[in-house]
């Protein structure tokens, strides 16, 4: 598995990965809240380029514009609506950052030992539709039309109910 | 390649899962839980490319999760809002009412 062949894809993903990683990191070690959202930015641009690398063209773009866009200026704004000043240091858990340490690496030793045991034999190669956008619109509006209609419902719903718990009451 | 995907969301979840477990800000919080969806989602269009019967459901299944990811960041910063203005503040070691 390690020796891999120098493709293009997967120089592309390293360039990628080594984005969102370095972008996730420094959101952990940054100590301005606004500089770990836009340290996080990073990493979601970095995520709409490895769906670019898996034909996922429409799925990146709309990473780009909910995630880049809409959740970090509404976090940028959820930031400024309370109070801004970096993570106060007043005691230094130790404990209980140590403990979710060692829990989060735990988690990631699972799952990365299931990853190498696991047999992904592919049985059909993938034949990527010629427009992506195209394709996706067929099957969202044939196969899933329920599902679809539920969720912009959901969204309706979810957007009233936050203006409605943001908004300030009446006195 | 699909192993080196696979790996790629497991390091990103296990980011998330740090940060939403040790951070004090909540908003911090919040936006770790977003990471963890997105490590999900490029699970599922990994799946969607080097998979089994690869198809465009995995696609379709992780635009409708992008929806509710969308949703749950709205409400989560709603409340967020909500409760600073009753407590005056948005570090989580503060909101203890349950554990008194």
């Amino acid at each position: 598995m390690w020796n891999v062949e120098l493709t293009g894809e997967f120089i592309a993903f390293f360039v990628f990965a080594v984005m969102i990683i370095t972008g996730a990191v420094m959101m952990l070690s940054l100590t301005q809240v606004v500089h770990m959202v836009l340290s996080l930015l990073a990493a979601f641009i970095g995520m709409a380029g490895m769906f670019v690398l898996l034909q996922a063209e429409f799925l990146a773009f709309v990473q780009v514009l909910i995630y880049a866009g809409a959740v970090t200026i509404l976090m940028i704004f959820g930031i400024m609506m309370t109070n801004h000043q970096g993570e106060g240091a007043e005691f230094p858990r130790a404990w209980h950052e140590g403990l979710a340490a060692v829990g989060a690496l735990a988690l990631f030793g699972l799952l990365f030992y299931a990853i190498r045991q696991a047999d992904f034999s592919q049985v059909t190669a993938y034949a990527p539709a010629e427009d992506n956008t195209l394709a996706i619109g067929k099957l969202l509006f044939t196969g899933y039309v329920v599902p679809f209609e539920l969720v912009s419902v959901l969204l309706t719903v979810a957007f009233i109910g936050a203006i409605v718990l943001a908004k300030k009451e009446a006195d | 390649m699909l192993a080196s995907y696979l790996t790629m969301a497991a390091i990103l979840f296990c980011i998330g899962l740090y940060g939403a477990l040790t951070k004090r800000n909540a908003v911090i919080v919040l936006l770790s839980i977003e990471l963890m969806l997105n490590a999900a989602n490029l699970n599922l269009v990994a799946f969607s490319k080097y998979g089994l019967a690869p198809s465009l459901k995995g696609q379709i299944f992780s635009l409708f999760s992008i929806t509710v990811g969308a949703a749950e960041a709205a409400v989560g910063i709603a409340v967020l809002i909500a409760l600073f203005r009753a407590r005056g503040s948005v570090n989580v070691d503060d909101y203890d009412e349950m554990r008194r």
